[in-house]
């Protein structure tokens, strides 16, 4: 923990967005993680997502599990209610607060062994039941906090800081998310914040279950030779299918692009995502295509990254549930309680 | 040969095979008793499995309206084969056997002191129905049929049930009626009618409901204002889930637009669900779980991080018999301590202790007003006994300028005027800090929560005295649910008792005619029924103006007389545990012999020589 109070006060010529934050107000309390985490990088791009998105810090809600990657939403939008819970269980927490509201943008923050080992079953029912929500996995192959232990998402063959090689296969939280229904699945590096900021900002605007798998160096356990989640590993092998340009709604485009390179994927919203693509035929709305491209690139030793499949379609658990448009808790007895008459007719009934 | 004499006061006990369609033969046989006026409590025994595998309905018609099990049969219904042994030893002596003749039974399977009433039922059927399922369904009216002659039960009661539960399908009426007679009018035919044992018309049900407590604390949930549930299937609680479903659809779809005033989500396991109905209490909603003993020990993690995080949110818990299958479908006291302790660290929850299905619906509609001024998970502890079996209990009530009361929650316009809010901060004594709903507003009252490493601010601190102060509060928020649960209820007896009893939940019928019967042997008894936890001081009081109190449980370690020893302070000394726990509801006669048996000892004889 840190005794260190940030300063609040801002400097007066900081640009406001839309609504009248500067990009200060999306921040939290200073990181306590150590220098050069992964994890601080995404609590920044989430904070620069919201800030460009002209959402108002106290309309997101952030859940959290427990670890490293669980501690960060202390570190961004400290205007915004937040919930550290119990470990892999944030999933079900946000479920059930998302229930009770569905006006709120929710941002849930795990981490791999939050989310591959102890909750991967919260993490798969979430899925597949199209929770609205932003599901990011800050994926550094290791238990932090506890001090260096192999997490799930390792690789076989990848070698710890104290030289043991792990034989287990990883757990491919990329290809669970696909096969399990997410409307929206992305992977990104920590490091690579050009292409971290707008797959947050699409996984915000998407309706239903947008999951982003980050690969987030942990300086202190998992940053060295030997190991497929360090930084020069994932600079080598980082191999980005396209680069998510804007996703404005409606808007028209401005840029110049080559014919073809530019995919247009309109959403039950009405809003545009615009993929600029990188690799030739790479088509993110078709599931098994890309299932497939994932696990050839995957064959060939590289970590595939960008806007990986989205959903045009998407609806969201509250869409299946047919839930009112009132959040739920906003309704009082007038709306919830039938009323004695009723309760009387209910009485008749049982005699 | 002698034959049991009753009217309305005896046990008719069906054996039946899972799977054959008696379960609803049998409501209707129970309920035709009912339309009489006269009480009737019936309760399934039934084993884990769907088909094949033996169950019981075992009904006790009883005028003075004592719903207890009371242990004994006088009227068997042997529609089993495999367990007919163990089927006939259980009457009494001078009772009935009723059974489907159609195939001779040797000598030896009967007893001499049981009366025999055969019916070829299996003959009948396959004379009258060339449909195999149709021969099997209505063999179980037939065999109703039949007992209404031999118990002179109205059959037009039972052709109204029938036209009540075939509304709108009446192709149905007709075959049923026709099948109740042809048991009817054989039963008139060979046997002499009535019985022994029968039932005449009276008028003690009243303005009465028949409900089981499952469906009343759906209703208490629906009425308290419950818009999420999240539950996983686990035998007692199943039920409940369902019946709230079933009762959203009813009362909670919005006429205007279709959409859906709830949202339920069936879990992958207990901890979601848990998980669940805490994120959606965090930000606002009326929520609740429910799920029985093993449900709890899943939950528990969760259960501790709402208590320390200050989470309303209702648990209900249908207590059962122990781990795995087979005990589980059957009823027991034996997560009082599990539910009041719940979780790691120091906790103490709220209980609520229903005695009926009428109070399942009062303490579930009321267990979301305390969960929300108490800012804590609270427990209604039902149990099989009550969850799954159709009881008479009082209407249920409703007064509707009832408000829900939200607790403290402090909302746009307090923060806007600048209001001090602090999450854990105790701004007027009473242990329960103000809350604030995500997204209220821009500037204020957003606060990061965290299960115990927090100053009053709800700012990180892993400081020893913030720790403290926050537990200390914890205690003293404990203190105002004192005052808040349920009281107990005290039963004085007749006459100056030197001894007391404590009970509770389920139990309460059985000792109410226990109470009844040991008075009328001499033995004197104030009884107290505790309805909730943390204690009140009442309880306390109680014990000390007594110098021996019974406490009665259903399960084997005394856990509520252990809660009262810790919680209540109370002389551990004066209690004398009268305990159940072969997963059978407890009986009067049970807690009249135990009851009996250590009064007996502690009756001081005066020394003094006869006759002298």
């Amino acid at each position: 923990m840190t005794y260190i109070a940030k300063p609040k006060l801002h400097h007066p010529a900081l640009v406001k967005n839309k609504v009248g934050y500067t990009r200060r107000d999306y921040e939290g309390n200073i990181s306590t993680l150590c220098a050069g985490c992964g994890h601080d990088s995404i609590s920044a791009a989430i904070i620069q997502a919201c800030w460009e998105l002209d959402i108002e810090p106290h309309k997101v809600a952030k859940l959290s599990g427990i670890g490293c990657s669980s501690k960060t939403p202390t570190y961004f939008l400290g205007k915004s209610h937040g919930f550290n819970s119990v470990h892999g269980r944030m999933p079900s927490v946000l479920t059930g607060a998302n229930l009770a509201n569905r006006d709120l943008i929710y941002m849930g923050v795990s981490g791999d062994g939050d989310s591959a080992s102890i909750g991967l079953g919260q993490f798969a029912h979430c899925m597949r039941r199209g929770v609205n929500m932003v599901y990011i996995v800050e994926n550094n192959g290791v238990y932090g906090l506890t001090k260096g232990q192999f997490s799930a998402t390792v690789d076989k063959g990848s070698k710890s800081k104290r030289g043991v090689v792990n034989t287990d296969e990883p757990i491919d939280m990329i290809g669970l998310a696909l096969l399990l229904g997410a409307t929206f699945v992305a992977r990104s590096f920590s490091g690579d914040k050009a292409q971290l900021v707008p797959l947050v900002k699409a996984a915000i605007q998407h309706k239903g279950a947008a999951f982003i798998d980050v690969i987030s160096p942990c300086v202190a356990f998992n940053n060295h030779p030997g190991s497929t989640k360090s930084y020069d590993y994932l600079r080598e092998h980082n191999e980005a299918v396209n680069r998510l340009d804007f996703i404005e709604a409606r808007e028209e485009i401005t840029a110049e692009y080559e014919p073809g390179s530019v995919v247009e994927v309109t959403q039950h919203d009405g809003s545009i995502v615009r993929l600029r693509k990188l690799a030739a035929d790479y088509d993110p709305t078709d599931r098994i295509k890309v299932m497939t491209y994932l696990q050839e690139r995957a064959a060939a030793g590289e970590v595939v990254t960008g806007l990986l499949y989205l959903d045009p379609k998407a609806d969201d658990l509250h869409g299946y549930l047919e839930t009112a448009d009132t959040p739920l808790n906003r309704l009082g007895e007038r709306e919830l309680c039938p009323g004695s008459v009723t309760l009387e007719r209910i009485n008749a009934s049982l005699r | 040969m002698k034959k049991i004499e009753a009217i309305n006061d005896f046990v008719v006990k069906f054996a039946n095979v899972n799977g054959s369609g008696s379960a609803s033969a049998n409501e209707l046989f129970a309920r035709s008793i009912l339309r009489m006026g006269i009480p009737v409590s019936p309760r399934n025994i039934f084993p884990s499995n769907i088909q094949g595998l033996p169950t019981w309905y075992e009904v006790r018609v009883n005028e003075s309206g004592y719903q207890g099990r009371r242990g004994g049969v006088d009227l068997m219904i042997a529609m089993n084969p495999q367990t007919w042994d163990q089927d006939l030893k259980e009457v009494e002596p001078g009772g009935y056997m009723f059974y489907d003749n159609s195939k001779p039974l040797p000598k030896s399977k009967f007893r001499e002191d049981v009366n025999a009433l055969g019916v070829p039922l299996t003959e009948i059927c396959n004379a009258t129905y060339s449909d195999p399922r149709q021969r099997q369904l209505f063999k179980n009216i037939i065999y109703v049929g039949a007992l209404s002659a031999l118990l002179e039960i109205d059959p037009s009661e039972i052709e109204r049930l029938f036209s009540e539960q075939y509304k709108g399908k009446e192709a149905l009426l007709q075959p049923n009626i026709k099948a109740l007679r042809l048991g009817r009018d054989y039963a008139m035919k060979n046997l002499t009618c009535p019985l022994g044992i029968r039932v005449r018309r009276a008028s003690n049900v009243g303005n009465k409901i028949f409900v089981d407590g499952n469906s009343a604390t759906a209703l208490g949930a629906i009425y308290g204002g419950a818009t999420v549930c999240a539950w996983y299937p686990i035998t007692p609680s199943s039920s409940l889930a369902e019946a709230f479903i079933g009762q959203c659809q009813k009362h909670r779809v919005d006429p205007a637009t279709g959409k859906h005033r709830y949202a339920i989500i069936q879990g992958e396991d207990e901890l979601a669900s848990v998980g669940i109905a805490i994120g959606a209490g965090w930000n606002g909603a009326r929520a609740f779980t429910c799920t029985s003993g093993p449900g709890i020990s899943l939950m528990a993690e969760f259960i501790g991080l709402a208590y320390f995080a200050e989470i309303p949110v209702v648990i209900v818990d249908v207590q059962r018999g122990g781990p795995a299958t087979g005990m589980p479908t059957r009823t027991q006291q034996s997560d009082v301590l599990a539910c009041a302790y719940a979780s790691h660290g120091d906790t103490k929850h709220v209980l609520l202790f229903p005695e009926d299905p009428g109070e399942c619906f009062e303490f579930a509609a009321y267990a979301f007003d305390l969960a929300d001024r108490l800012q804590t998970p609270v427990f209604v502890m039902s149990d099989l006994d009550i969850g799954m079996n159709t009881r008479l209990t009082n209407p249920l009530q409703w007064d509707d300028t009832r408000l829900y009361d939200r607790g403290k929650v402090m909302g746009y316009a307090e923060l806007e005027a600048g209001k001090d809010f602090g999450r854990y901060l105790d701004v007027d004594g009473d242990g329960i800090p103000y809350r604030t709903y995500p997204g209220t507003h821009p500037a204020r009252g957003a606060y990061f929560t965290r299960g115990t490493t927090k100053d009053r601010y709800a700012r990180y601190s892993e400081a020893g005295p913030d720790y403290v102060d926050n537990m200390q509060r914890l205690l003293r928020k404990l203190e105002t649910a004192k005052n808040l649960v349920p009281k107990p209820v005290l039963y004085p007896a007749d006459k100056p008792a030197r001894f007391g009893a404590i009970f509770y939940g389920s139990t309460s019928p059985a000792m109410q005619e226990a109470l009844d019967v040991l008075g009328s042997r001499g033995i004197h008894i104030n009884a107290l029924r505790v309805r909730g936890f943390p204690f009140q001081e009442e309880i306390a009081d109680f014990v000390a103006a007594h110098p021996w109190v019974f406490v009665v449980e259903q399960n084997r370690d005394a856990q509520l007389k252990t809660l009262l020893v810790n919680e209540a302070r109370v002389n551990a000394s004066r209690l004398i545990p009268v305990l159940h726990y072969d997963g059978t509801p407890i009986t009067a006669r049970f807690i009249t012999d135990q009851i009996a048996q250590h009064a007996g000892a502690r009756t001081v004889v005066p020394l003094k020589k006869v006759g002298a």
